[in-house]
């Protein structure tokens, strides 16, 4: 591998990352809340890149392609996505709280679903281009050109996510949040409104996933009612690494993975067409020899 | 554990079928038996479809009915059998019954490979790698050469019985029916053993189970091998009845499939599973003209379901 390969990748890798940190984050958040896990995280990070699409196309008219039209749709779009993790929480998971653990699952898998089955039957499966209009410019580092644009989505998500930290670790709905996941009962006793905290969780993490989705889309130019799928299992991959409930763990975990798989694919031996497979192999690691992940607590499992 | 077992097996037992239910069973055979006399060619494919998907929901419903274990990845194991039966057939000259205690070999390896490390935590995580082993064995399938790549494999041998090759469609339906059959059996008797017992214990309360001796771990990863067994078989019969196969057949949507025929008539219960696993069958026949909406159409049937009709369409009436 030589000194420029490295640094090629190191780019490639922070940039998938931080999408992965910003999508395991809503992961780790929800499931640090209510104990579940959201299947329906990846489609809602699908439906976040088409929502920004639609939105992008329609300022596009009068701010033009560039940054201005972006950051409308990223804003647009988180916030419309954020609403409809809402309105999949109120109708699909809050009937269920109380119902056995399969059975939630079930029907979280159900809404995950719903919403792919949904794209597919609006989109009729096509991929849509997102033309961005954000040029090439950047700075030369040896022979590896980075794009301003480049730098921009790193900070923009690492922005994102620092903000999050501070949410959840400052203000007291933040606190509202870490004492319904350590416990739900004696939280209601306290004259914590549980509901409002889940629906408030729920609306962060799926508007971080949005957030993910319109970068994504306007990075690589193309969206597509699948591009959830994967991008979900790897997201929960990485918030595994960190420590599922931990929000500094996910975005670590993210770009730790980020970084793995840029280099594992370039190892000489495995082609791209086998970065999934090492992606689960350390999924499955990890599961094995450190379930707790990087940063997380151990979960004790209460009678 | 023989504590734990005596105090299991001391509650009364119901008869193994209750005879009006029996009855009903026995003129249901009569006419899954008659089926191919009366039926086109057509009407007999998709009852042997029909029939492998009762054969894949039992055993999907050992794992998830029985021991409450959510598994995604369920085609993957499907593809195991298909692919052994495929590769040793078509490269190695195996005759096709030989392939059958392979592909169940085989199917035990992977799943003690997946099981053992991820059963021991929350079954949240269970899901996910088995969603995670799904793709794998199907990127495998797709990148590896002896399973022939992204075109897969064909001109698998077709199974003799006797000196009788299986030919035609009917041939399979009966082939089909057997296995359905033996699969029905196997999961009565497993229901009502020790090894049974032990799976519903788990699935209601985990740590009692524990508490009164039962290997929570060990327990699981029975429930899952055994799923794994009864797909991988499914698996073979599959191969050399399409003597074509391609990784396009082991994908999610297929794991899926199989996860609401279990689900739609009602998780744990055999009666169930099968009107469960024949619905999903007819989706696709009923479904033609719907093109991409097919997809939602199911989501909107298993949500539907897990909302509104938690046990499934035919319920336990003992509750």
């Amino acid at each position: 591998m030589t000194l420029d390969l490295v640094i090629q990748q190191l780019v490639n890798g922070l940039i998938v990352g931080s999408f992965y940190a910003l999508i395991a984050l809503g992961y780790s958040m929800v499931f640090g809340v209510i104990k579940l896990l959201n299947f329906a995280h990846g489609d809602i990070y699908m439906s976040g890149a088409f929502v920004g699409l639609i939105v992008f196309s329609f300022v596009g008219v009068w701010v033009g392609n560039g940054w201005l039209g972006v950051v409308c749709a990223l804003l647009v779009s988180m916030l419309a996505v954020g609403l409809l993790g809402v309105v999949i929480e109120r109708f699909a998971y809050r009937p269920m709280r109380n119902a056995p653990r399969l059975s939630i699952l079930i029907t979280a898998l159900g809404a995950s679903m719903v919403l792919n089955g949904s794209a597919l039957a609006l989109t009729g499966g096509r991929h849509f281009a997102f033309n961005t209009d954000l040029g090439f410019a950047g700075l030369d580092v040896s022979a590896v050109h980075i794009t301003y644009t480049q730098i921009v989505l790193v900070a923009a998500s690492i922005l994102l996510m620092a903000g999050m930290q501070a949410f959840v670790s400052r203000t007291m709905y933040g606190k509202a949040m870490r004492a319904v996941s350590i416990d739900m009962g004696a939280s209601r006793l306290m004259g914590i409104d549980v509901d409002r905290v889940i629906a408030l969780t729920f609306f962060m993490g799926s508007a971080l996933a949005a957030g993910g989705g319109v970068m994504a889309g306007a990075y690589y130019g193309s969206v597509h009612f699948f591009m959830g799928f994967i991008m979900g299992l790897k997201a929960f991959t990485a918030a595994v690494i960190g420590g599922i409930g931990s929000v500094p763990g996910a975005m670590l975990g993210g770009l730790l993975l980020g970084l793995l798989e840029a280099y594992g694919s370039s190892l000489p031996f495995v082609g791209s067409e086998w970065r999934d497979v090492f992606v689960f192999g350390a999924l499955i690691l990890f599961l094995v020899f450190k379930p707790t992940g990087l940063l997380g607590r151990s979960v004790v499992e209460r009678v | 554990m023989s504590d734990g077992a005596s105090t299991l097996s001391a509650a009364p037992q119901p008869p193994l079928v209750r005879r009006s239910f029996l009855l009903w069973a026995l003129a249901a055979l009569a006419c899954a038996l008659a089926l191919p006399h009366f039926a086109n060619a057509y009407v007999t494919e998709v009852a042997t479809t029909a029939l492998l998907y009762v054969v894949l929901c039992l055993g999907l419903n050992i794992v998830v009915g029985y021991a409450g274990l959510l598994d995604l990845g369920y085609a993957a194991f499907f593809a195991v059998g298909a692919y052994t039966t495929g590769i040793l057939t078509s490269e190695f000259g195996f005759n096709f019954w030989l392939t059958i205690p392979v592909a169940m070999a085989a199917a035990c390896l992977a799943g003690i490979i997946i099981g053992a490390p991820t059963l021991r935590l929350r079954s949240d995580y269970l899901a996910i790698v088995t969603l995670g082993f799904g793709e794998i064995v199907r990127i495998i399938a797709r990148n590896l050469d002896i399973t022939g790549g992204a075109s897969g494999l064909v001109g698998i041998e077709r199974p003799e019985i006797l000196g009788f090759k299986l030919m035609q469609v009917q041939h399979f339906y009966y082939a089909f029916l057997a296995l359905a059959l033996l699969a029905v059996f196997v999961c009565l008797s497993v229901e009502r053993s020790r090894m049974g017992r032990a799976w519903f214990y788990v699935r209601y309360d985990e740590d009692a189970a524990a508490g009164i001796g039962i290997n929570r771990v060990s327990a699981k990863l029975q429930a899952y091998m055994m799923g794994a067994v009864i797909a991988s078989v499914a698996g073979c019969l599959y191969a050399a009845k399409m003597t074509a196969i391609s990784p396009e057949s082991f994908t999610f949507n297929q794991s899926l499939l199989i996860l609401l025929g279990v689900v739609l008539g009602g998780m744990g219960r055999i009666p169930g599973v099968v009107l469960g696993a024949i619905l999903v069958a007819l989706l696709p026949e009923v479904l033609r003209g719907a093109g991409t909406y097919r997809p939602l159409v199911t989501a909107v049937a298993l949500l539907a379901i897990m909302l509104f009709r938690p046990n499934g369409l035919w319920p336990d009436k003992r509750g």
